[in-house]
C-alpha cells in the first residue's frame, strides 16, 4: 500500500466516529484494535474541545462544564481546523451557538450567550493582535483648530467594536475576577469597545453614539464627517475623542490640512 | 563506554536541564530567577501577531536560552509541507533565536485539514525518503539543523519494513539532522508494543541525539486487555523512565534534557523539582562514568 493510501485511510477512519479502525494499523495481536485507535480519535477531539474551553471561559461558566463540552463536541465534529495555526480556531463558535440557541436555552433565558461568546472571541483576537504604540492626549491638543475637522484616526490593530443586542458586556465583566456574577440592572443592548494598548485587554461599554462615531472613523472618515453623520447637535466630539485615546484605541492621529 | 555527543548546539552545553515555559509560571520565573539551562515552548503558541505571549517570551529569552518545539509541521505527511506554516516557524525562530529547534516524526495535516494530534506513519523505503525530503526542506528554510523527535505510538503498521531506530538513524544520516530522544515515548511505545525499552535505547543512534525529553504518562488498557500507556504529559516522570534516563545519560554523557509537563500543569516549585531531579541524574551519571574510568 502506498504512503498516501495508508494515511488517507487512517485520516478517513479518524474523522468518522463510527467507522472501524483502519485495517493496516495494528495493536499487539497483529490486528486492528478499536481501543488503541480510539486514543487518536479522542486526542483530536479532546484537544479541540480544550481550545474552545480556553477561548470561551465565561460562556462555559454560564452553561456549565458538561453542557459546554457537549456544545463544543458538536462544533468540533462539524468544524475542522484548516490550519495548524490554532490561535483563530473556534472564532465562529458564537455563530454556532446562535444558530442553535433554542436547543441551548432549554427553558433558561440565555439569549445573551452568543453575545457573551462574541465578546470573548473579540477579547482573544485583541490579545493576539499586533503591537502598536498608542497616541496620547498631547497629540490631539497639539492640533490647531484648522486641522481638527479634517483629521483622520488610525486605530490600534487590537481594537474591536461590538454592537450587542443584550447587556453581554456587563454580564462578561461581572464574571471577571472573584466576584459573584450578577445580572445587569438594565436589560438593554450594549456597545462594547475592546482595546489592548499594551499587554492587557480592556473591555468598556461605550456611551451612546460612540459606537457609530468610532466605526465611521475606523472606516476612514474625518472627525468632522464622523461627527456630522451622527446627526446629533449634542454630540461632544472632544469628550469622545479623549475617551478613545484613554482606552488605548488610537494608534495614530493624521492631521488634516490647514487651509 | 560513554558515547560522546559530537553535535554542539549553540547556546546549550551538555549538562543543561530545562522545562516547558508556561504563562502561568511567568511571574515566579521573573521573580525568583531560577538557575535553569533553558526553556522550551511550542512554536505554534507564538505565531500570533503580537501581545502578551510574544512579550513574555522576549522577557524569558533575555534571561535564558530557548528551545523551539514545533507540533504542527506534519513532517510525517505523504503530501508536501505547508509552506506557509514553515515560513511561520522560520519567522518565530528568527525572532527568538532559539538554541534548539525540533519537530515530530508524525503527521497532523491531511488534505488541508489539521487534525490536531501527532499521528503515526509506517516505516518503509518510501516514507524514509519522503520524511528526509521534508527535513531537508525544513533545514533549508530555517537555515539550521533541526532535531527530530521519536514518537509515542499506540499502533504499528503492517507494512513497515524498517525498525523505528533504524528509520531515525537513516533520516539523520541522509539529512544531517539531529534527534530528540524522548525517553518517555520509548517507554510508552515499549509497553504498547511489548518490546524491551533497553533494547530500543541500545539500538538508538545516540551520536545523533541533541536533546532528551522526559514526561509523565497515563495507564489504560486496550481491547485485548493489554496495558496501554498514554503519552499524556500530565504527571511527574515515573520511576521506570528515570531509570531509562539514567542509563541513557551514562552512555550519552550530559545532554540537554527537558521536563515536558504540558497538561494539568503543576505549580512552579513542582515543575522545578523535576528539573532538579534530572540534574542529579546527570551528575550521578557523570560520577559513575568517572568511577568506571578510574577502575579501568
Amino acid at each position: 500500500m502506498s504512503f498516501e493510501t495508508t494515511i488517507r485511510a487512517f485520516a478517513a477512519a479518524l474523522t468518522a466516529p463510527s467507522a472501524p479502525p483502519p485495517a493496516m494499523a495494528h495493536g499487539r495481536m497483529g490486528a486492528p484494535d478499536a481501543r488503541r485507535f480510539a486514543v487518536y480519535r479522542n486526542n483530536v477531539t479532546v484537544g479541540l474541545i480544550g481550545s474552545l474551553e480556553a477561548r470561551y471561559p465565561v460562556s462555559r461558566r454560564i452553561v456549565g462544564d458538561d453542557f459546554f463540552r457537549a456544545m463544543a463536541r458538536l462544533y468540533v465534529s462539524a468544524h475542522r481546523p484548516r490550519s495548524p495555526l490554532m490561535v483563530a480556531y473556534g472564532d465562529d463558535f458564537p455563530n454556532f451557538i446562535d444558530a442553535r440557541i433554542s436547543e441551548v436555552q432549554a427553558g433558561r433565558n440565555l439569549d445573551y450567550l452568543p453575545d457573551v461568546a462574541r465578546l470573548e472571541n473579540a477579547w482573544v483576537e485583541a490579545y493576539h493582535a499586533e503591537d502598536a504604540l498608542v497616541a496620547t492626549i498631547g497629540e490631539i491638543v497639539a492640533l490647531s483648530a484648522d486641522q481638527l475637522p479634517e483629521t483622520r484616526i488610525g486605530f490600534h490593530p487590537a481594537v474591536r467594536l461590538l454592537r450587542l443586542a443584550t447587556p453581554a458586556a456587563s454580564i462578561w465583566s461581572s464574571h471577571q475576577g472573584d466576584a459573584v456574577p450578577s445580572a445587569p440592572s438594565d436589560w438593554i443592548g450594549e456597545d462594547a469597545l475592546v482595546t489592548r494598548p499594551d499587554c492587557d485587554v480592556r473591555v468598556r461599554v461605550l456611551p451612546p453614539l460612540a459606537y457609530d462615531f468610532s466605526l465611521s472613523l475606523r472606516e476612514g472618515a474625518t472627525l468632522i464627517e464622523a461627527a456630522l453623520a451622527l446627526n446629533d447637535p449634542a454630540f461632544d466630539l472632544g469628550t469622545h475623542l479623549v475617551g478613545l485615546i484613554e482606552s488605548g484605541a488610537i494608534a495614530s492621529i493624521l492631521p488634516g490640512r490647514t487651509s | 563506554m560513554t558515547v560522546a555527543n559530537h553535535r554542539s548546539f549553540k547556546g546549550l552545553t551538555g549538562p543543561s536541564v530545562g522545562v516547558g515555559f508556561k504563562p502561568e509560571h511567568f511571574e515566579a520565573i521573573v521573580d525568583t530567577r531560577p538557575e535553569l539551562g533553558f526553556f522550551e515552548v511550542h512554536a505554534e503558541n507564538y505565531m500570533g501577531a503580537g501581545g502578551a505571549p510574544l512579550r513574555r517570551l522576549d522577557a524569558i529569552r533575555e534571561r535564558y536560552p530557548l528551545s523551539l518545539h514545533g507540533v504542527g509541521l506534519s513532517i510525517g505527511s505523504p503530501g508536501p509541507l505547508d509552506r506557509a506554516h514553515l515560513q511561520r516557524l522560520a519567522a518565530v525562530a528568527k525572532r527568538f533565536e532559539p538554541a534548539l529547534v525540533s519537530e515530530h516524526l508524525a503527521w497532523s495535516t491531511h488534505e488541508g485539514a489539521f487534525l490536531n494530534d501527532l499521528l503515526p506513519l509506517p516505516y518503509t523505503d518510501e516514507t524514509v525518503a519522503r520524511v528526509s525530503e521534508h527535513i531537508d526542506e525544513v533545514q533549508t528554510a530555517l537555515g539550521r539543523t533541526m532535531l527530530l523527535e521519536n514518537p509515542s505510538t499506540y499502533v504499528v503498521f503492517a507494512e513497515s519494513t524498517w525498525a523505528e531506530t533504524d528509520f531515525l538513524r537513516e533520516i539523520a544520516r541522509r539529512t544531517g539532522c539531529g534527534l530528540l530522544l524522548d525517553v518517555s515515548n520509548v517507554f510508552v511505545s515499549a509497553v504498547n508494543h511489548g518490546f524491551n525499552p533497553n533494547r530500543y535505547l541500545a539500538d538508538f543512534p545516540l551520536s545523533a541525539v541533541g536533546e532528551i525529553h522526559l514526561a509523565g504518562c497515563a495507564d489504560e488498557t486496550d481491547d485485548a486487555g493489554l496495558p496501554l500507556l498514554i503519552d499524556a504529559h500530565n504527571s511527574p516522570v515515573r520511576g521506570a523512565v528515570w531509570s531509562l534516563y539514567s542509563t541513557t545519560i551514562r552512555r550519552l554523557g550530559p545532554t540537554p534534557t527537558l521536563i515536558e509537563w504540558d497538561n494539568d500543569v503543576p505549580a512552579w516549585p513542582t515543575l522545578l523539582s523535576e528539573a532538579r531531579r534530572a540534574e542529579r541524574a546527570i551528575v550521578d551519571g557523570t560520577a559513575k562514568t568517572l568511577e568506571r574510568a578510574d577502575v579501568l
